[in-house]
């Protein structure tokens, strides 16, 4: 195919990526070095017979509109936003190294940070629903593989709907059902016979309800997949296994799972990257006072009531992107070894 | 002989069955449980003291005189003027899906028939591209259109989610596309095709499938997304995602959770839809990347 054919047919599609995806990354890298102006104050003292002076602070609000005006990014800031107390807080860090009390202590203070409570829970969530998810799915899938054929159906058709349910949407369904008054939560209460045991006051309760939340959104992806991984475990490779007296643990064990490794490596990346963007739960579940994440801090510093914070959402999102950035890396260099192996 | 291999002992078949049944209460009765709650008054749905209230609407009854009510969704529909919201997301995801899929589809058409090396690089990006997060895409944007005045408007929606959703639909496509046979259209150019004729009449009467298992997944991120419609668009213009999180705010306080309640049903039931008929064409999208990736 001559290059300008090539170029025709993908003309609109990469137009598309370069305007819509590549420039705005390029963009937040740009507004992440600006600040927003501060409001210009004017001092005036205003002094009264026998009253004594007092100095009055007020907004001059032509002078802030005209400074916007003309330097609409802000005021360049270099790498100052970076270094502040809501993303990286390096001075904050130190200090609290200074005069910590011991390794709790320094936890807990950093902890109190923005950025690092949401590297925090981020981390965290990720670390346990990718695992939960992926044992879940693969003990679904196992189980459902064993059942009349009657039962599959069903299965398959209930385990896609908390998979492509709006996030948002699934997420609340969750919350009513595990909130003091939902069905779950006020179980919970009456079982332990504590009626302070709910999501709002308790962060660890918070987190675990997210866990489960997560959990039960993606062990549906690595079921599917795992399903139709199973079908093509060879047939012959089992039926060998039982001749030599393999029981039905060991060949699950020795010729099931190893069969099934580069769709649990395949399952386990995606889920990685998918579970590091957790944001939508968040809003659902109004748990921002004891769970953030880095996509919930850029999304709350551009719905603000005033002005949008853009220097600072841009350089949670530059954060962001380089932690994507050093998870994808090792995807992208398989898929381009993938790649090459097919053109020769 | 045959089937020893498959055969297995009551006991494991009944374990099995049992944790399959109880991982599909696990997975339906949150469903089941919001859509005959959403019939109901507050009270009931959320009662701090039994559930049985939600159960017999022993509260609706009360108050409105009968188990079932539908104020839920009278309060969600016209008070607060869903079904704009519902119009707004329709007007999207149909653009969306057909954009996206035109766009795709020729992309995804040149990636599998181009012998150039730098269809790798453009594969890559997408995939980099693809693990993006929205909402630091978004952030990139936003000020630009504030300064070019187009934003809240539904067509800056569209594209914007149209070029989000190109990666995955030109990976797709990409690798539907080299499932079919290149003697198709290299014999319409044999025959003096150019290459756009022998796409048009070669490869579309045959490429339905993957289009639609690939439409499907750029309808569900269309009709899913809170993170570009709910900062790009203006109040007037806001989907019903965006709109079901403003109820949160604003409603709670007001004692109308059940606005929310009825509106969330009213989200999940085209979803519920989808997955009905096209069950088959979506395990298939699911499995195509993993079984070769």
């Amino acid at each position: 195919m001559p290059h300008s054919t090539f170029f025709r047919f993908m003309g609109p599609s990469l137009l598309a990526m370069l305007l819509f995806i590549a420039l705005p990354i390029v963009s937040i890298v740009v507004q992440s070095l600006y600040i927003e102006h501060p409001q210009v104050l004017v001092t005036s003292e205003t002094c009264q017979p026998f009253g004594g002076c007092t100095t009055t602070t007020t907004v001059d609000a032509a002078a802030t509109a005209q400074l916007r005006e003309e330097q609409p990014l802000g005021q360049f800031n270099a790498l100052g936003t970076y270094m502040d107390r809501n993303h990286l807080a390096f001075a904050e860090i130190a200090e609290i190294f200074r005069t910590s009390e011991g390794p709790s202590d320094v936890l807990s203070r950093i902890y109190n940070l923005p950025l690092y409570k949401a590297l925090a829970f981020t981390i965290t969530y990720c670390l346990l629903v990718t695992p939960l998810a992926l044992i879940l799915g693969l003990l679904i899938a196992l189980a459902v593989n064993t059942v009349p054929q009657l039962l599959k159906g069903p299965v398959i058709f209930f385990s896609l709907v908390p998979m492509l349910i709006t996030p948002l949407v699934g997420a609340l369904i969750l919350y009513w059902m595990l909130n003091a008054e939902g069905i779950l939560g006020a179980t919970i209460q009456n079982l332990f016979n504590d009626p302070t045991l709910s999501t709002r006051t308790s962060a660890p309760l918070t987190w675990a309800t997210l866990i489960a939340y997560g959990t039960w959104t993606n062990a549906p992806f690595s079921f599917i997949v795992f399903y139709a991984g199973l079908q093509a475990v060879p047939r012959d490779t089992l039926e060998a296994a039982m001749i030599d007296g393999a029981s039905r643990l060991e060949r699950i064990r020795y010729v099931v799972l190893p069969s099934l490794k580069p769709l649990i490596l395949f399952v386990l990346l995606v889920q990685l990257m998918d579970n590091f963007r957790v944001f939508e739960p968040i809003i659902s579940f109004n748990a921002a006072a004891n769970a953030t994440s880095l996509n919930y801090l850029i999304y709350s510093s551009l719905n603000t009531q005033t002005t949008q914070l853009f220097g600072s959402a841009a350089a949670t999102s530059v954060i962001t992107i380089g932690f994507i950035a050093v998870l994808i890396v090792p995807v992208l260099l398989r898929v381009a070894r993938e790649l090459s192996a097919v053109r020769t | 002989m045959a089937d020893a291999v498959y055969r297995r002992p009551p006991l494991v078949v009944f374990v099995a069955s049992g944790f399959v049944v109880l991982w599909l209460i696990i997975a339906a009765f949150p469903f089941a449980w919001t859509v005959w709650g959403s019939f109901k008054v507050q009270a009931d749905f959320f009662s701090r003291d039994t559930w049985w209230h939600a159960l017999f609407g022993t509260n609706t009854t009360r108050l409105t005189g009968d188990a079932f009510t539908d104020a839920g969704y009278y309060g969600a529909w016209v008070i607060t003027r869903f079904w704009r919201a519902a119009l707004s997301t329709g007007i999207i995801t149909v653009c969306v899906v057909v954009i996206s899929l035109s766009f795709g589809t020729l992309g995804g058409y040149a990636l599998a028939r181009s012998t150039h090396p730098y269809r790798f690089v453009i594969l890559i990006f997408a995939l980099f591209f693809r693990a993006m997060p929205e909402v630091a895409v978004v952030s990139g944007y936003l000020y630009p259109f504030f300064v070019l005045n187009i934003w809240g408007y539904l067509p800056t929606a569209i594209i914007v989610l149209v070029a989000l959703n190109q990666p995955f639909t030109l990976w797709m496509m990409y690798s539907f596309f080299q499932g079919i046979p290149r003697d198709l259209d290299e014999s319409a150019l044999v025959d003096g095709c150019t290459r756009f004729q022998a796409f048009r009449l070669a490869i579309v009467p045959v490429m339905w499938p993957g289009v639609i298992t690939t439409g499907l997944f750029a309808f569900l991120l269309a009709y899913n997304d809170f993170t570009v419609t709910g900062l790009v668009l203006s109040e007037n213009n806001q989907t019903m995602v965006p709109k079901i999180a403003s109820y949160l705010g604003q409603i709670q306080s007001q004692g109308n959770v059940m606005y929310a309640v009825a509106a969330v049903v009213s989200v999940t039931i085209p979803i519920f839809l989808l997955v009905m008929f096209f069950q088959r064409y979506l395990v298939s999208g699911l499995t195509a990347g993993a079984v070769k990736g």
